[in-house]
This record gives structure tokens, C-alpha cells and sequence, in this order.
């Protein structure tokens, strides 16, 4: 039933999505801007966008920061993945509670005391900060956001379907790699991805265990905001707002497709099925 | 309820089987047949010739000897010794959590025995992990590999063998023909229907010719139709391959129409080891016989024991005899165990000489077009059923509630429980 839409509904959704699009619509908006100063439209250039790739502060920026990324949330899915299948599969080990607290503390401490403490520890036992600290302090918090990710996904997996590999000759390890990665790889994939924006993300702790020469992008934005916004900064922030949006909108339609062709094949199945009954 | 209609059901397909695999019937023509309550007569409706329990040379191809499993404090299996034979469809029946999964679980090498050992083949298979014993388990969930299609589901088995390319090919053809799915070769698992996917994970679990077969509620998923058909299937599989067929169920019907031998457990032990008709027509206690089918179970005392006839002493039904060769005490506690449809109900008054007459007002009537079920209440308050076919459509005066009905049962109908 279709009610139309009223004059309230109507409001109440414009000024919705207006409270969280418009700042952002504004700093893609005055990335296009010809003049230097940000509030003051002189012009559509795309002139701050071949300035910024001339900039190499903030190249050499993005360029760390991908690369603490990448290894940060590849090494913490491994992890992570591992942490999860230890408390979905082994059941009630020795110490599990204080096992699955510790994993999943990291999601509610506060990013200061994290990297405050992480900090220390570098400082403590005299580890030279930089690229490698970054990397490592990534990893510790990221890490139990893909254990949560996959953890949801092996709670609905059915162990059977591993005992059946077992079963019909294949050894523990073996099944893991071509049985059950492959089932559970959608919900690592999307581990990983998560770990990955968050190190994107990330200022607090970066900030925190960072050294000379390993300044991540966040970081970058934030020390260049102090001394003015410039339009550079715009440009950086839309690239990233429009990596941002393909990466999601892609993900959400392969998803919608696989559903449609699943519900599809199930139809299918139920037709072929049908003669056979009769 | 449940019991109806499966004594004649049993009769045709298990002809049809030994046809399509004469050599079986051959075999076991030497075995001696099954024991009987008298020598002129056999137990229940269905011969068979496949007895190799009853051979006390045959050598268990499957033994359990005094497995006791534990889950902490929880006792699954308590000290039990099984023997199943080679090629014997064996069923383990029993209601959830007496320990069935249990026991087939630890054969398939998912649990291990805190205490005793199994016996494959002679050989102890306690220490051997699950992907190397010789046998192959088909899941209550199917457990089909959602991310292969159907052929490489059931190629999966025989790829982990190093099985030449060719063979495997082969074998998966002739499987998927077996199971009549070729056609869905190239599926996955979700484009499939329940009945499909319950014949894949059935080709899957046998492609590997395993010497013994394990099946976990196979068709627990399917309905009610399908799943009566597919049980004749299973069993005509059976004969064919000639493969050792251990399931678990707690479907009384399934294991009554499938299985060679049931064995009934409660709380991690067997109760009954023996074949249906002997399961129905002799429970050695009350909990068998409640639990296989529907039954009358009649307390009373013993009153005599001679010449194999019992008598016992009922407040319902007065003196009751029943033609037994049974070990009792005079003045023990008994109860006669009476099957609905070996109960006669009438609303004349039987002839003076038959034996074992009862008589009670008829409180209940159940009708099911097939059947109709009498529940009739005696003098001293206990119920007793009796079943009635409905062979002709009108019935010049149907029994009716409230009505003073006469029931009667043969001395060779009921047995007398003593536990």
C-alpha cells in the first residue's frame, strides 16, 4: 500500500540526508574552486587537483598510508581470522572468557589510551618509531574488528560440512584451506576491508606511534587544516570520498546480484523439482 | 497411529530387493531362519533369509565392545557391546540424547570412546582418525561443499584418494545416474530442492564404495511422501552395493521399513537388539513395546505358569492367559502387552469358550478412514485400545460412544511383560 508522500515525509528525509551530504557536497564543490581561498567560489578549475599530485608532502603521505594499510589489514585478518575460529570452534577452553574479552576490548578503549600505551611499550623497550609502529598499532585494533566480522559468519557455518571433508578423506589442514576459506572468504574479504578503512582512517593512534619519515595521510591533513583549510586539502578528501564510494556501491552490487541469482537458481530448483513429485 | 500401514508395506520391496540381487539371498539361504514362538509359525508377516546373527559362527563385521562415552559429567554411552554383520542394514533407534549419534559418530571417528574399542573388520579403528577409516557417513544436514557443484561434491571423496581423472569421471557419472540427478551435474548445492540435495550427499557418502555406511536421520529433512520412497530406495541402494548400512533414527516407521535389525536404546544402553517383527511382536520390556508402535499394556499379578501358558490376574479384565514360555513366580508383577489391531471389538457378547474376553463402555473412536481406533473403558478404569480395519464402506450398526463393547484377544497375541 502506497500511501504518497507527505508534505512531513518528504521534509523529514530532505533534511535528513541534507544534515549528513551537504558538508560533504560542499568540499567536493569547492574542490572545483579557481580561487585559493576556500569559502569564496571564483570559477570551476580543476587546477588544485594537479597541484596536489605535485605536492609531495602529501603524496609521499598517501603513498605511507596505503601502504600501512595494506599490510596492517592483511596481517590483521590472519589474525583475526585465527582468533575467531578459536572461539567459535574450541568450544569452552581453559580461559575463553578472559580470551574473547581481550579480543574484543581493543573495540571499546578509547584510541588515545591505545596509543598512548602502545606508545610506552615502544618507548620501554626501545623500538625506533616510524613505518613498522604504525603498522604494528594497526594491527592490535584492527585486528579484533575482522575476529568480530568472521566470528558472526563461522557461528552460522555448519562444522558438519568440515567433518564431511574429513570424512571422505581429507586431512584437518586440507579442509581448511579448500573447504572452509573458501566458504567463510566473503566474511574475511570483508575483515580485510574494514581493517583497511580504519587504518585509512586512523589519526589518534598513527599519531601516537608514528616517527620521522612514516607520516600517514590523516595525519598530513590534519597538521596542513591547522594553518588553514587549502583547497588541496578539498581535493585530497574528494579523492578519497569518491575511493570511498565506488569501493561500497561496487560491494553492495555484486552482493545484490548474487541474491537475485540466488533466488533465481532456488525457483529453479523447486520447478525441476516439481514433475518429479507428480 | 504410527504403526499403521507399515506391516504391509514391508512385504514388497524387500521382494522386489532380493530380486535385484539374488546372490544376497543366496548367501545367506544357509543361515538358519529367525527364532520363533512356535516351530510351525514365524514372527511376524515378512520372511527373510538374511539372518547371520542367528549363526553362531558369523563374526561381527562392526563390533562396539564395552564403549562408554562421557561429555563431562554426562554419560552419551554406557558401557555397550554391538555387533553388526557385513551387509546388515542396522538401525539405532531411540529418542534424542540416548547416545545414537553418539555411537555412529565415534565409528565415523568424530568422537573417541573414553573407554572400550571398535572393531572394523577385526581390526581396532580407535587410534585411526576420521579421514582414514574406510568408512563414510552421509549427514543429517547433508553438509553438501556449497561452494562445488554436484559433481565435484561427489568427486570429492575419490580427488583426496588420488583417484586416477578418468575413473573419477566415470565413477561420478555412474553415481549420479545411480541417484538419478544427471541432469544437475553441473549445479551448486543451493539450486537445488531438499529431495536433490538429500540424493547428492547420499552419492557423495557412497562414491568412495565404503565397506560401511553411516547415515545420520537421512531423510529427517524430507516430507512425509518423499520420504517414504526415498526408504525404499535406500534400501534397494543397499542390496545393490552390498554395502554394511549402519543408520540412526528416531523414526520407529523408517527403521521398522528399512532395517534388517533395530536396536532400541535409552539413556547411552541398548534396550532390544533384534529384527522388526521380533522388535514388535516380542518387546522384552514395556519401554520397547511403548516405544515401537502403539500397544495395551494391562497390569496384573501372575497367577499361574505352566505347560507355556501364563495367567495373570488382572483388576481390569479379571484372568487373562497368554501362551508363553516365560520364567516368572507366582504373585510377581506383570503386565500383558496387547497390540490395538490384535484386539477384537464386537457389541455381542463372544461365545462362552473364547478366551481373553474383556468388556467396557467405549469412551474414545478414533476414525482414519483405514482404521478406526477404539479406546474402551474397563470397569476398573484402565483404557484398552482396540483397532478395527474398515473393510466395507457402510456398516449396518457402527459402534458409538458410550456403547457396552466386548473385546477379545488370541492367547497368541499379546506377550507378558515383566519389566
Amino acid at each position: 500500500m502506497n500511501r504518497g508522500a507527505s508534505w512531513f515525509n518528504v521534509t523529514s528525509v530532505v533534511l535528513g540526508f541534507a544534515f549528513l551530504y551537504l558538508p560533504i557536497l560542499i568540499l567536493i564543490i569547492f574542490s572545483f574552486n579557481e580561487s585559493r581561498l576556500v569559502t569564496v567560489w571564483a570559477g570551476f578549475s580543476t587546477k588544485w587537483y594537479v597541484e596536489l599530485f605535485r605536492n609531495e608532502g602529501l603524496m609521499n603521505a598517501a603513498w605511507v598510508t596505503a601502504r600501512v594499510a595494506f599490510v596492517s589489514a592483511s596481517i590483521a585478518t590472519v589474525l583475526g581470522t585465527l582468533a575467531a575460529i578459536a572461539l567459535v570452534r574450541f568450544g569452552r577452553f581453559h580461559g575463553r572468557t578472559l580470551f574473547s574479552g581481550m579480543v574484543y576490548a581493543p573495540l571499546v578503549m578509547p584510541e588515545v589510551i591505545t596509543g598512548l600505551s602502545l606508545l610506552l611499550l615502544f618507548v620501554a623497550i626501545n623500538f625506533d618509531r616510524g613505518f613498522w609502529t604504525v603498522v604494528i598499532a594497526h594491527i592490535t585494533f584492527s585486528m579484533c574488528f575482522v575476529a568480530v566480522v568472521v566470528q558472526s559468519r563461522l557461528v552460522t557455518f555448519d562444522a558438519s560440512v568440515e567433518e564431511a571433508a574429513m570424512d571422505l578423506g581429507c586431512p584437518p589442514a586440507k579442509t581448511f584451506f579448500i573447504i572452509t576459506l573458501p566458504i567463510i572468504l566473503p566474511a574475511v574479504i570483508s575483515g580485510w576491508m574494514l581493517a583497511f578503512t580504519l587504518s585509512l582512517d586512523d589519526l589518534v593512534i598513527a599519531s601516537f606511534t608514528t616517527g620521522p619519515g612514516a607520516t600517514t595521510l590523516p595525519m598530513k591533513i590534519y597538521s596542513q587544516v591547522r594553518l588553514g583549510v587549502t583547497p588541496e586539502i578539498n581535493a585530497v578528501c574528494t579523492i578519497l570520498i569518491a575511493l570511498v564510494t565506488i569501493g561500497v556501491v561496487s560491494a553492495s552490487l555484486v552482493t545484490k546480484r548474487q541474491e537475485v541469482e540466488r533466488k533465481r537458481a532456488e525457483a529453479a530448483a523447486v520447478r525441476a523439482d516439481e514433475p518429479e513429485l507428480a | 497411529m504410527a504403526t499403521k500401514g507399515t506391516a504391509a508395506k514391508k512385504a514388497a520391496p524387500r521382494k522386489a530387493a532380493a530380486k535385484a540381487a539374488p546372490q544376497k539371498t543366496a548367501a545367506r539361504a544357509k543361515a538358519k531362519p529367525e527364532i520363533s514362538a512356535e516351530k510351525s509359525k514365524m514372527v511376524g508377516s515378512v520372511r527373510r533369509s538374511f539372518a547371520p546373527w542367528t549363526d553362531p559362527d558369523a563374526k561381527p563385521f562392526i563390533l562396539y565392545e564395552n564403549i562408554t562415552k562421557r561429555f563431562g559429567d554426562f554419560t552419551a554411552v554406557d558401557d555397550l557391546t554391538l555387533g553388526i554383520y557385513e551387509r546388515e542394514f542396522f538401525s539405532l533407534l531411540g529418542g534424542s540424547g540416548c547416545g545414537k549419534t553418539t555411537l555412529l559418530r565415534m565409528l565415523a571417528g568424530f568422537e573417541t570412546p573414553t573407554e572400550g574399542r571398535i572393531l572394523l573388520d577385526g581390526q581396532d579403528i580407535s587410534k585411526i582418525p576420521p579421514y582414514k577409516r574406510p568408512v563414510n557417513m552421509m549427514f543429517q544436514s547433508y553438509a553438501l561443499f556449497p561452494h562445488m557443484t554436484v559433481a565435484d561434491n561427489i568427486a570429492f571423496g575419490l580427488k583426496q584418494d588420488k583417484m586416477p581423472k578418468g575413473e573419477i569421471a566415470d565413477r561420478v557419472d555412474e553415481m549420479l545416474k545411480l541417484v538419478k540427478l544427471e541432469q544437475f551435474k553441473s549445479r551448486k548445492p543451493h539450486m537445488l530442492s531438499g529431495g536433490q540435495r538429500q540424493r547428492v550427499a547420499l552419492a557423495r557418502s557412497i562414491a568412495k564404495r565404503p565397506k560401511v555406511l553411516l547415515l545420520d536421520e537421512p531423510l529427517g529433512a524430507l516430507d512425509k511422501k518423499l520420504r517414504e520412497q526415498t526408504q525404499f530406495e535406500l534400501i534397494d541402494l543397499q542390496q545393490q552395493l552390498g554395502l554394511t548400512f549402519q543408520i540412526v533414527t528416531h523414526d520407529q516407521e523408517e527403521a521398522m521399513t528399512v532395517s534388517d535389525r533395530i536396536a532400541v536404546m535409552n539413556q547411552g544402553k541398548i534396550i532390544q537388539v533384534s529384527t522388526p517383527a521380533e522388535m514388535y511382536e516380542y518387546p522384552n520390556s514395556r519401554f520397547v513395546a511403548d516405544f515401537i508402535g502403539d500397544i495395551n499394556l494391562i497390569e496384573g499379578t501372575i497367577s499361574s505358569v505352566s505347560g507355556g501358558k501364563v495367567t495373570v490376574e488382572t483388576a481390569d479384565a479379571g484372568k487373562l492367559v497368554v501362551n508363553q514360555d516365560l520364567k516368572a513366580d507366582k504373585g510377581q508383577t506383570a503386565w500383558i502387552a496387547i497390540r490395538p489391531e490384535k484386539v477384537s471389538i464386537g457389541l455381542k457378547k463372544p461365545a462362552a469358550r473364547t478366551a481373553n474376553v474383556m468388556s467396557g463402555e467405549v469412551w474414545d473412536i478414533g476414525y482414519l478412514g483405514d482404521v478406526s481406533t477404539y479406546h474402551v473403558k474397563m470397569p476398573a478404569g484402565g483404557i484398552v485400545k482396540a483397532l478395527q480395519t474398515n473393510a466395507t464402506r457402510l456398516v449396518e450398526r457402527p459402534i458409538t460412544w458410550e456403547d457396552q463393547a466386548w473385546l477379545s484377544f488370541s492367547p497368541d497375541g499379546a506377550v507378558v511383560l515383566l519389566s
